[in-house]
């Protein structure tokens, strides 16, 4: 096993090559080291389940959520997985990620997201809303199809930090979260299967910032009706707060450590940077794609806004309401109706308003300008009709 | 370094499988009709359009129920999330047909068979069972029901070995219909480029990578006379063909292009059809226009003067906000050209303030955010606003006060800079 251990130190001295390129031709070059041993070494391992004879380990060193999500996709799209899988780290400055079918109105607040200058990202595999920062390791296992097992993998990180901290109460669920003592979550997961191949992965909170997440993981609209994917709340522990010995080096090495005990690897660790065009050809346009407001929002699955407005005259004090109905169909307002008082506001008028937002993006500033113009020419009742478009433009976000 | 990466890139095409480049990233990509290509004074070209027209004239092949297939984890529901295709389309083998959701795994489906889509079975948001019918797909009468694994290509001629056909999961992908037709003309699939979703090979491929060949070689001849070139021959070839004159280049193997594109209607979306009534209103009151030219000599001098000190304060002193506080000191002698007529132009309104609109070219299109009371700003004072909604503009972040209100606007031409021009009011 001394030869192993060697290949991994080795892989650190490439923290100084900071060239992906040098790290995929070592691992070029370890390749028959670790085909000619592993025959030997599988013998040493009870779990012969695996159809990968080999594995690699990657770490990022890059802290963009849309990078990182790109270089899952480039790993899932351009590895062959069938001969061999590949566990992949990384972490994310503050960023909230969404899951591939979810409604970012219903899972976070687009307002402060945008105030704290928090990135919104979707990811391509399905599961609920998370936060990422510094202090949330994440763990992408890429397998074949056939090896599709999360279960297994989320016995590597149990078995992990029981290794390394004894007394630690840690166990995975049937949803597949990892709970600490029974009631706080430290890891989600999600997955993404396609033709070939598939990828498993997961968070574990190890030091995050849980007063952003909670500032941020709650709705920004009133009123929005959508057969969108839920996240479900529960409420979290990090691990360095009871396991306070836990640091993060080492938690990524017993991970390491682990993942080849339980899968029969000897698998070199080594980094690589997303950013890298050289070494992952085409990730710099798997990212923009992620960025991209069409993916983000457009990938929204419809859903309808039906909320009650109000419309009081804060001088007068006269009460006042309309009801608002709205479809969004990818991210667009497909129509929209304003049940509004004749009394309070000609019909013409608010109808004239509702035409104004439609074929437009579900967007607060996007529906402003629309807005303006209908506002613009409209007389005598220019500060009823603004007042009305004020509460409909709070609605959006 | 260079080395470095050349050597890397061996390893990467050792782990990379043909599914390169354009996997994942356009799951609904899938091809529409396949254009025909007029080929002719060819006999093995002939010979191939015959065969292309007999199988994209979709001769009916039999409907086959494509069911859902097992996703693992003993999982025997999912939920329907997204549809790529609808009833009537044509899709291609390894095509994503649609997204399904169970259990925090997002599944991207891919179709089996080529052929055209029938019937869906679930709506969206629909639980669909594994195991049973998912999509009804019209293959194509020659197509073959292919097996869960991909076949492995094997080469169309045994005497030369590429290796990197050797290499374990290298697969080639193309319909049985195009293997069958690479064969038929000694072609190896390893050396035809795949224009295909995720680098496979179509029928299009195979005939223009026998097209090029005849063009480079030999005038046209019989299909059997045509043979994978070396090489050597390729470049003595290619010599030929670009010192001899135009006449030698035989006009039937350039296939010619087949326009695809469509118009594309679509309806006027909220920001631009609020810009065309704005503008179209414009039109309805009288229209005047003039023009002269005005020499600013001193009032440059003068910016440079006040450049230095409008930077300390953190302001980029234009000559817009100069001619913007000229506009108010002359609309104060003549306030008529501050006012706005009624929808009949029946009453006349003679604004008190001075609501200097400027025009904005910005990511959301053109954009006249309006600067208040201009009357009583001074020059730097109006600098300073400008600023402000230059940078709201640039950003799309001007909000409806910013943008209504306007009595006056000014267009800066700017770089397009006529003389002359016509105003826009």
């Amino acid at each position: 096993m001394w030869i192993y251990e060697d290949a991994i130190l080795d892989s650190r001295r490439f923290e100084d090559a900071s060239s992906s390129v040098a790290v995929m031709s070592y691992i070029r070059g370890a390749w028959p080291l670790l085909g000619g041993r592993s025959g030997v070494c599988r013998c040493l391992h009870r779990n012969q389940l695996s159809s990968s004879s080999s594995s690699v380990v990657l770490q990022s060193r890059c802290t963009d959520v849309f990078q990182n999500l790109a270089l899952e996709d480039w790993i899932d799209a351009n590895v062959d997985l069938q001969q061999r899988s590949v566990l992949l780290l990384w972490r994310n400055h503050p960023a909230v990620v969404i899951g591939r079918h979810q409604n970012p109105w219903t899972e976070c607040d687009l307002t402060a997201v945008r105030r704290m200058g928090i990135p919104l990202a979707r990811r391509r595999s399905g599961g609920g809303t998370v936060f990422h920062d510094l202090g949330n390791l994440n763990l992408t296992f890429f397998t074949s199809k056939k090896a599709y097992d999360r279960k297994r993998n989320l016995k590597v990180i149990t078995d992990a930090l029981r290794s390394t901290a004894p007394g630690l109460d840690v166990h995975a669920t049937d949803r597949l979260d990892i709970l600490l003592n029974g009631r706080y979550k430290i890891s989600g997961t999600a997955s993404r299967l396609s033709r070939k191949s598939s990828y498993h992965h997961c968070t574990l909170l190890h030091s995050a910032d849980r007063s952003a997440l909670s500032t941020v993981l709650r709705p920004s609209c009133p009123g929005i009706v959508s057969n969108a994917t839920p996240s479900v709340p529960s409420p979290v522990a990090n691990l360095l707060d009871h396991a306070p010995m836990l640091q993060w080096e080492e938690l990524v090495d017993v991970l390491v450590r682990q993942y080849n005990t339980e899968f029969g690897f000897s698998a070199v660790s080594a980094f690589v940077d997303p950013a890298d065009e050289s070494a992952f050809p085409g990730i710099s346009r798997a990212a923009a794609e992620l960025r991209s407001w069409d993916w983000t929002f457009g990938k929204t699955p419809k859903f309808s806004v039906q909320t009650v407005l109000d419309l009081t005259d804060k001088e007068s004090a006269v009460r006042s309401s309309a009801h608002l109905n709205m479809e969004v169909k990818h991210g667009f307002v497909n129509s929209c109706k304003l049940f509004v008082p004749d009394d309070w506001l000609p019909p013409h008028l608010s109808a004239a308003l509702a035409n104004a937002l439609v074929g437009e993006r579900f967007c607060r500033r996007r529906a402003s300008v629309c807005v303006a113009a209908v506002v613009c020419d409209s007389g005598d009742l220019r500060g009823r009709l603004r007042r009305l478009s004020d509460a409909v433009l709070s609605v959006m976000s | 370094m260079a080395a470095v990466t050349r050597g890397s890139f061996t390893a990467l095409r050792r782990l990379l499988t043909q599914q390169y480049r354009r996997r994942c990233f356009r799951p609904h990509g899938f091809r529409s009709e396949r254009p025909l290509l007029l080929l002719s004074n060819n006999r093995c070209l002939q010979t191939l359009q015959c065969r292309t027209l007999h199988t994209t004239m979709v001769s009916r092949g039999p409907v086959v129920q494509f069911k859902l297939s097992d996703i693992g984890e003993g999982i025997m529901e999912v939920t329907v999330k997204e549809w790529y295709v609808k009833e009537g389309d044509r899709v291609s083998q390894f095509d994503s047909i649609c997204e399904v959701q169970s259990d925090k795994a997002s599944v991207t489906i891919t179709s089996r068979y080529d052929g055209v889509i029938k019937k869906l079975y679930y709506d969206v948001d629909a639980t669909a069972l594994v195991g049973k019918p998912l999509v009804d797909i019209e293959t194509e009468s020659n197509s073959e029901v292919i097996q869960e694994e991909d076949v492995v290509e094997t080469p169309a001629m045994a005497r030369e070995e590429h290796t990197h056909q050797e290499i374990k999961g290298h697969k080639t992908q193309a319909t049985p219909a195009v293997r069958r037709l690479a064969m038929e003309n000694n072609i190896k699939l390893s050396e035809v480029v795949g224009t295909g979703k995720d680098g496979r090979i179509l029928k299009e491929d195979i005939l223009n990578f026998l097209a090029k060949q005849t063009g480079a070689i030999l005038p046209p001849t019989p299909v059997h006379e045509i043979h994978t070139p070396g090489p050597a021959q390729v470049s003595a070839a290619a010599r030929l063909a670009s010192t001899s004159v135009a006449i030698k280049a035989p006009p039937t193997t350039t296939a010619r292009a087949i326009f695809t594109g469509k118009d594309i209607t679509e309806p006027l979306t909220g920001f631009h059809k609020a810009m065309v009534k704005t503008m179209t209103a414009a039109l309805k009151i009288p229209h005047f226009g003039y023009c002269d030219e005005v020499d600013l000599s001193r009032l440059v001098t003068l910016r440079e003067e006040l450049k230095p000190a409008a930077g300390h304060r953190g302001v980029k002193l234009s000559y817009m906000p100069f001619f913007i506080k000229a506009v108010s000191l002359g609309l104060l002698h003549y306030p008529i050209l501050n006012a706005s007529m009624d929808e009949g132009c029946q009453n006349i309104t003679y604004k008190a303030s001075h609501n200097i609109g400027v025009a904005m070219d910005t990511s959301q299109g053109l954009l006249v955010p309006n600067l208040k009371n201009v009357q009583l700003l001074s020059v730097f004072d109006i600098a300073l606003e400008l600023n402000r909604l230059q940078v709201l503009g640039s950003k799309g972040q001007l909000g409806t006060s910013d943008l209504t209100g306007g009595t006056f606007t000014l267009s800066n031409i700017g770089s397009v800079s006529p003389l002359q021009t016509h105003l826009f009011m």
